[in-house]
């Protein structure tokens, strides 16, 4: 069995009308991706760093794949709103793999770029050439097909010394009546001294259909520049996505990637991040509420190849149902790389018997003057602190709630909006007591409930 | 110049010169001798070198073996034939000619004089590594067995040991004295089929010892196998079978070096463990095979699978390694926690230095309920040596309500030296709880100082912190192995400390 085989095929056949929908840039490394995918295989269960997750049975099923770059009946600007109280954005929206820009953004923000692709080719030709595909790993086959298939993607550029004032939201949405599979692509240039605060959430609005949402993000962040990207997974059961991030780090950037995973079916986050300055700050954060079916494995990789940085990870997971969860994280400190200090942990409560957690934090480590650590523990709500509750009249499920609540706080205190906090706080809560979808803002309302956390 | 500043003065040059003389104390402990070098001159039947069935074939015919035995041989030999050596270990295995190495080796007189009449060139190398084979000169209740190449030279306190029923002999002894025993449990926790080295050491397994310890029986004192590679140009792949029946206990000792050589030999052993109902296997081990020189030439590649089946409800094991030794070092000594409310153990201090490269850990495997297990690993990294953590815990779904609790820390004393940490948890259930956590940083110099400021040079300094670090695990060994596993960890460091 070869999954990748019939996406390969497909490339084959219609490589003239991918070609021709697509910037001339997209087409430089299609050969590349090409070539890199001919003997490769997508990883099975068990392989390495895949010890809970099969992409072969991912990317078997045969989805259909926007060559034609047809549009889509349904205007997600409509039909879907999702919006943070208390907090102005510049709102975006991705419907399946097209980019929609709404009412509420303008082309460009105060100097902040946000455009797709086929439009910055023409107007930012430098950096699209100098670092489209340059960080995103091709020895990845996930990363290669995405290459070898995308036809657009989003153009986020912030000028040296530009401070965006207003959080930018890209909204991706599923909605097509039929199976799909996408490959959307980002590519974030943060300059010097720049500063920008993305808000991207992922929403299905079909969901009887399965999608499959391959996408490869590549983050630069130049000297002294702080980004903070948060990533909320809101979708369905059958929707499915691969998601790699790429981040270089230059001097005195400071990085901070929080995904959150809320509902979905499958979803593999890859994070791959290159410290390449000193005094670089990088945090990655994570959390995931799984029930049902749900599958979220996370695989984190920070080099230090510089000096003086400061690394910090803490994901957490929730596991209930016959959920899956997997975390596999990696600090890697080059020699001559003295005073590094890096931190990797990674939490998890098991709420169910058939509930499962694969984990493996990894240090590699060839300095000797560098404060690293790691801790991983996988185990359930403290026995004491229900009785006490208890003992306080409130009932078992309120404070089971209140205790996985606590648990998963911090990673939502790591957010540096305040709205956004409340929030996320807020949709915890929804997460927890099963009603999510019934309150989140969306108009079509078209999710089923999903199952309380008990 | 007023008192004062003159004070400031001097103490601001010691300040200065302290890293120049740290690197100064590490350079010479790097180059610290390794006191088990010496060659036995003596003579050795060797068999040609090269592996085929015919060696195989050769090697039990030597040996004596029934055709059981000589079927198991056979069967392994083919199956390794089918497997490529495994390269996801941290460690740079070269190329090995396995036709280049020869697969038995026996010292001569021995052949001629029997087990009992030694030959006083074998007791006197024994004596130098301080292994006496006269039972009178021993103060300490120990019984030993002193294997050297590919057969065991004698093993002592065997009549007293027998009265209570306790069987401690050679493995090649045990397959003639009692073939049912050996038969029951050999290669049932580690089958020829687990992995590359483990089909090797199947296929052309020479000594090791032998213990059984009947039900109820606690074994008196402890027991002992002294490994010596002399000869060169072959490989050493003993065996070794533990078997504890109901409620018994054992604590069992292993200790092993050999020659300076420049070229590498090979050592891939396998170490079988079975723990019955409620009975407590403790194994310590204190390896010190020669690691080679501080260029890197030379050293035993040290191969090694090690796995105990804790098979009956209550059962017990107890791993204790202190890891000094070899060139490259894959061993993970594991448990399989297969009885309700049985334990494992795993205490580890793994040293390197030079250009020593070692991947070690172990596997918990949790399938009995209530099974409970903890693990500290210690790893001191030196020169220009690297130094792996690998380790697994996994939680079967059936096995409810274990617990695990890891440690695994690692202290770097060079700028070019690695320490990395691989473990891999896996929890199928939810009332099970595992906790990990692993630390790598390097000596505080705080302490450094604090220890220099009352007249205690670095160097010593270093030692008193390494000990302190690793005092965990060296208070699980036994008394007389603890004494000698600290100086090895101070003779190991000598000079390594900046």
């Amino acid at each position: 069995m070869n999954a990748l085989k019939q996406y390969i095929d497909l490339y084959d056949e219609s490589r003239a009308l991918i070609e021709q929908q697509s910037p001339a840039l997209l087409n430089t490394l299609r050969n590349t991706a090409r070539e890199q995918l001919r003997e490769a295989r997508l990883p099975r269960k068990g392989s390495e760093d895949f010890e809970a997750t099969d992409l072969e049975e991912v990317f078997a099923h045969d989805y259909g794949v926007n060559v034609n770059r047809l549009p889509f009946d349904a205007d997600p600007v409509e039909t879907f709103h999702c919006d943070v109280p208390n907090m102005s954005t510049c709102l975006y929206y991705t419907s399946n793999d097209a980019f929609h820009s709404s009412a509420t953004a303008e082309r460009n923000i105060g100097q902040v770029v946000v455009e797709p692709f086929s439009m910055a080719a023409v107007d930012y030709p430098e950096l699209m050439n100098a670092h489209y595909g340059r960080l995103a790993c091709m020895s990845d086959p996930t990363v290669a097909l995405n290459t070898l298939l995308v036809q657009d993607g989003l153009f986020i550029y912030v000028p040296d010394g530009v401070v965006a004032e207003r959080p930018i939201q890209l909204v991706n949405i599923f909605n097509a009546a039929l199976d799909m599979m996408v490959q959307r692509r980002l590519l974030i240039i943060v300059g010097k001294n720049a500063s920008i605060k993305l808000l991207a959430c992922d929403h299905t609005q079909s969901p009887d259909y399965r999608y499959l949402n391959n996408q490869v993000i590549e983050i630069v962040a130049m000297q002294g520049s702080t980004i903070d990207f948060y990533d909320l997974e809101e979708s369905t059961p059958l929707t499915h996505r691969v998601s790699s991030v790429f981040v270089d780090q230059h001097e005195g950037s400071n990085v901070l990637i929080d995904g959150i995973t809320l509902v979905n079916g499958f979803t593999r986050n890859n994070y791959h991040v290159e410290v390449n300055g000193e005094h670089a700050e990088t945090q990655l954060l994570g959390m995931t509420i799984a029930s049902g079916e749900q599958h979220v494995d996370s695989h984190t990789f920070i080099s230090h190849n510089a000096p003086r940085c400061h690394s910090n990870e803490m994901f957490k997971y929730v596991l209930d149902g016959n959920a899956v969860g997997a975390f596999a994280g990696k600090i890697l400190v080059k020699p001559d790389c003295p005073r590094v200090e890096a931190y990797q942990g990674n939490r998890n409560l098991c709420g169910a018997p058939t509930a499962k957690m694969y984990t493996k934090p990894q240090l590699e480590i060839y300095t000797d003057d560098v404060m690293c650590s790691h801790g991983s523990a996988v185990g359930q709500l403290d026995e004491d602190a229900l009785f006490y509750m208890r003992t306080r009249g409130i009932s078992s499920s309120e404070a089971r709630r209140l205790l996985m609540q606590a648990f998963v706080a911090d990673v939502i205190d790591g957010v540096r909006l305040d709205a956004l906090k409340d929030r996320l706080h807020y949709l915890v809560e929804k997460r927890f007591a099963g009603t999510l979808s019934n309150c989140a803002s969306c108009m079509a309302a078209c999710r089923p409930a999903n199952k309380e956390i008990s | 110049m007023p008192p004062k500043i003159r004070e400031a003065t001097i103490i601001q040059m010691k300040e200065t010169e302290k890293p120049e003389k740290g690197n100064k104390i590490i350079k010479q402990a790097a180059q610290a001798e390794y006191k088990y070098g010496f060659v036995t001159d003596i003579e050795t039947d060797v068999i040609p070198k090269g592996l085929d069935e015919d060696v195989v074939r050769r090697i039990s015919q030597l040996k004596g073996e029934p055709e059981w035995l000589l079927e198991f041989r056979l069967k392994a030999y083919h199956h390794w034939l089918t497997l490529k050596a495994p390269t996801w270990g941290h460690v740079h295995v070269p190329e090995i000619d396995y036709q280049a190495i020869s697969y038995y080796a026996a010292p001569r007189q021995l052949k001629k004089g029997g087990a009992e009449d030694i030959d006083p060139e074998l007791k006197k190398t024994f004596d130098k590594l301080g292994i006496p084979l006269e039972e009178q000169l021993r103060l300490s209740g120990m019984a030993v067995d002193a294997v050297m190449d590919s057969v065991s030279v004698k093993t002592t306190y065997r009549d007293r040991l027998a009265e209570l029923g306790v069987i401690f002999c050679s493995i090649s002894e045990a397959v003639k004295d009692y073939p049912d025993l050996v038969r029951k449990y050999l290669g049932k926790v580690v089958p020829y089929t687990d992995n590359f080295y483990a089909a090797l050491n199947s296929a052309v397994f020479s000594d090791g010892s032998f213990v059984y310890i009947p039900k109820g029986v606690r074994c008196p004192m402890e027991l002992s196998t002294y490994f010596r590679i002399n000869s060169a140009q072959t490989g050493q792949f003993e065996r070794t079978l533990i078997v504890a029946d109901d409620d018994a206990y054992v604590s069992y000792l292993e200790g092993c070096t050999a020659p300076m050589r420049d070229e590498n030999q090979l050592h891939a052993a396998i170490v079988e463990i079975v723990v019955e109902d409620r009975a407590e296997v403790k194994y310590s081990t204190v390896q010190n095979w020669y690691p080679g020189d501080k260029d890197g030439k030379g050293g035993i590649y040290n191969l090694v699978t090690k796995r105990g089946l804790c098979r009956g409800d209550h059962s017990k094991l107890s791993w204790t390694q202190v890891e000094t030794g070899s060139a490259i070092t894959w061993k993970y000594p594991s448990c399989v926690l297969k009885g309700d409310h049985s334990v494992g153990e795993f205490y580890s201090v793994a040293l390197t230095n030079n250009w020593q490269e070692a991947d070690t850990g172990t596997k918990m495997i949790h399938l009995g309920r209530n099974s409970t297990s903890t693990i500290v690993s210690k790893g001191i990294s030196a020169g220009h040596s690297q130094n792996s953590y690998r380790g697994m815990v996994k939680i079967a779904p059936k096995a409810t309500g274990c617990r695990n609790f890891t440690q695994c820390d690692s202290l770097l004393l060079s700028d070019t030296s690695g320490a990395h940490t691989f473990p891999v948890i896996e929890v199928g259930n939810d009332t099970s709880v595992v906790e990990h956590e692993a630390t790598t940083s390097k000596i505080n110099e705080d302490q450094i100082f604090y220890c220099n400021q009352r007249g205690i040079p670095t160097e010593d300094a270093v030692g008193l912190i390494v000990n302190g670090y690793a005092k965990e695990v060296m208070a699980k060994l036994p008394m007389e192995f603890a004494v000698e596993a600290q100086k090895l960890l101070s003779i190991s460091l000598e000079g390594s400390v900046g």
